[in-house]
């Protein structure tokens, strides 16, 4: 009988067995306890442990909650904001990383991934610190209130759109800018019409990206957010301390709803940019 | 014959980067409807020529002038000249219909005429259907018809190309040369061109300037530029040349050239070797005899292969004459077993016409 020979190929895990059990025990244990939060925020009992049928009452409830609100417009208002403030701050960041040549650069661009190495917890301790030394005032007029945790998101926030923009940047060559000030584009208009268009893609993306973790951020935000200033993560965390009710399935699930929808777009964003590239 | 309209005048242009001298003292005259061709060893500051007129960098001293009109500080987006890119410089997020488009979308043209003259020249360029692919899609030679085509939308005065074939296949090349001349003449358009490919400049321009160390050593149609080279650079860079070192006198009006490999030759020619200079015969006008040769106007010589490199159509063969000098010689493959008789140390003869004979300067 003629012996069968099995071939394998570096990349063909998708025949592997071994492999494709790893990965469902993998799928499963990452996305079991997301399912089960969802599930159980429609769940009609003040417990998280039977089923006791369907209903929607405690998303009602979040909406008459206006502590909760409140907590919901805080967040939004920093996630706009901080978004807006890095994205611009990202850009600027990346074009100098990219166009221009400087004292220190070298180390520059190794001191912006600093905020990204550091850990959260100590990034948080350093900023709280950081605001009592310089006595930043404690605001009582909203949104001022918020200012503290808005220019702390920025700080960590700003160097993931300044590396996803400068990636998307190291593409464009010197050349392709010549070509097009060679057809008649003015040095603006080849901003405007080549360099803003062509790292758009990686804009919308990275912006997404800063809004999403600006408003599931919890660490930095807890560190530098006082009475006034509480954001639906500080919040959730507070109601936890006094058991798991069904509500905080409900304002998580909406959480993770919003943030599942930007990531969506963020990654269609950029592989709308790399596909430019492939091949 | 009526003097045709100069495009492009450079007058003593000078640029440096650095300690390195790019152009050095650089004049020329490109006229209406030329191929005009720079020919150069590579970092000899051809491609910087080029990025002169187009604006991209700006000349040291010297003048530009573009239609009779000094150019030196213009801008480069408000100079009349369009340039091809070795690199292609395609825009990679704009579509090829858009690519081509951005030049006049630029000029304020209106709609319906930036939409004629993109098709006219897609259909041109031999592109249509391409119009919405980007360019990671196309492959290198559909790229270089695009880069083209964006170029010449415009219209511009000249056309620069920077080595815009070096990147493609031999085929392909050969292709996009032919193109690129029936595209010049078809449109009445001045092209510029900047290669380091002799066959390519030969092939294709109407005029080449060969260039070495940022100078210019010789300007001349491409024929004469094979034919009658003036300078002993240009004549080695350009196709292969056989160089025959010696010393002239003038007799009766007659040159007599003593020559270290072939003895004396009787140039029947009223003309001076200039100072240091040298005679030249191209390998392809010495032809191989079966015995000596004893006409008058013919240099005959006796020698044994030693060396022999076959390429198909043409083998190029080394001889050792018995004074040691070597001769090389471009042989013609007419028949499958003319090859047998250029086996290495065979003996032959061959002989040229002295009025092959090219005097060069050094």
């Amino acid at each position: 009988m003629k012996k069968r020979v099995q071939h394998y190929t570096p990349v063909n895990y998708a025949k592997n067995n071994t492999l494709k059990i790893i990965t469902f025990i993998f799928l499963v244990i990452l996305y079991l306890p997301i399912i089960n939060l969802i599930m159980f925020s429609f769940n009609d009992s003040k417990r998280n442990i039977v089923w006791r049928g369907f209903t929607s009452k405690y998303y009602e409830k979040l909406f008459e909650n206006e502590m909760l609100f409140l907590a919901f417009s805080n967040s939004m208002t920093i996630a706009i904001t901080s978004t807006i403030i890095s994205t611009f701050l990202g850009i600027t960041t990346a074009i100098a990383l990219w166009k221009f040549n400087f004292y220190l650069k070298k180390y520059y661009d190794v001191a912006l991934l600093f905020p990204i190495i550091i850990p959260e917890i100590c990034m948080g301790i350093s900023m709280l610190v950081f605001f009592n030394y310089i006595n930043w005032p404690n605001f009582q007029l909203w949104p001022f209130t918020l200012s503290s945790i808005i220019i702390a998101h920025v700080s960590f926030i700003f160097p993931f759109v300044a590396i996803i923009i400068r990636a998307r940047l190291s593409m464009l060559n010197n050349e392709i800018l010549e070509a097009g000030q060679d057809l008649g584009a003015s040095k603006y208009q080849v901003i405007r019409k080549i360099i803003i268009p062509f790292m758009s893609p990686a804009l919308v993306a990275s912006a997404l990206l800063a809004f999403t973790l600006s408003l599931d951020d919890f660490v930095v935000t807890f560190f530098t957010s006082g009475p006034n200033s509480v954001t639906l993560p500080v919040k959730i965390y507070s109601m936890v301390r006094f058991g798991i009710s069904p509500e905080i399935n409900a304002i998580s699930t909406l959480l993770i709803l919003i943030i599942i929808i930007c990531t969506y777009f963020a990654i269609r964003f950029l592989s709308k940019s790399n596909r430019e590239f492939m091949k | 014959m009526t003097e045709k309209k100069t495009t492009i005048e450079l007058k003593k242009l000078n640029k440096k980067f650095g300690d390195i001298i790019a152009v050095n003292d650089v004049s020329l005259k490109i006229s209406e409807n030329d191929f005009f061709t720079i020919l150069g060893p590579s970092g000899c500051g051809k491609s910087t020529i080029l990025r002169l007129i187009a604006g991209l960098e700006v000349q040291d001293s010297g003048a530009v002038i573009i239609n009779n009109k000094d150019s030196s500080f213009v801008q480069a987006n408000e100079r009349p000249v369009n340039m091809v890119f070795q690199s292609y410089a395609l825009f990679p997020h704009l579509s090829v219909r858009d690519n081509i488009e951005f030049g006049l979308k630029l000029k304020k043209i209106s709609n319906i005429d930036i939409k004629i003259r993109v098709e006219e020249i897609l259909e041109l360029v031999k592109m249509n259907g391409y119009d919405f692919k980007l360019p990671s899609e196309l492959s290198g030679g559909q790229k270089q018809r695009v880069a083209l085509a964006r170029a010449i939308v415009n219209k511009p005065k000249i056309v620069l190309l920077d080595e815009p074939l070096s990147a493609l296949d031999a085929n392909l090349r050969m292709e996009m040369q032919q193109e690129l001349v029936n595209i010049q003449r078809n449109l009445k358009m001045t092209f510029m061109l900047v290669t380091h490919d002799q066959d390519e400049a030969l092939s294709i321009s109407s005029k080449i300037a060969i260039m070495e160390n940022g100078k210019i050593i010789e300007t001349n149609t491409a024929t004469n530029m094979y034919e009658y080279p003036s300078k002993k650079f240009s004549a080695e860079f350009l196709g292969r040349i056989n160089i025959i070192e010696g010393a002239s006198s003038l007799i009766d009006n007659r040159m007599l050239f003593n020559s270290d490999t072939f003895g004396k030759i009787n140039l029947e020619r009223d003309i001076k070797l200039p100072k240091d200079g040298v005679l030249g015969i191209r390998p392809e006008k010495i032809i191989i005899e079966t015995g000596l040769n004893k006409h008058k106007n013919r240099v005959s010589m006796n020698g044994t292969i030693t060396n022999w490199t076959y390429y198909g159509d043409v083998s190029y063969i080394t001889i050792e004459l018995k004074n040691k000098s070597k001769v090389y010689i471009n042989v013609q493959n007419i028949h499958r077993n003319s090859l047998q008789e250029l086996n290495i140390g065979k003996k032959l003869f061959a002989s040229f016409d002295i009025n092959d004979l090219i005097i060069l300067e050094k």
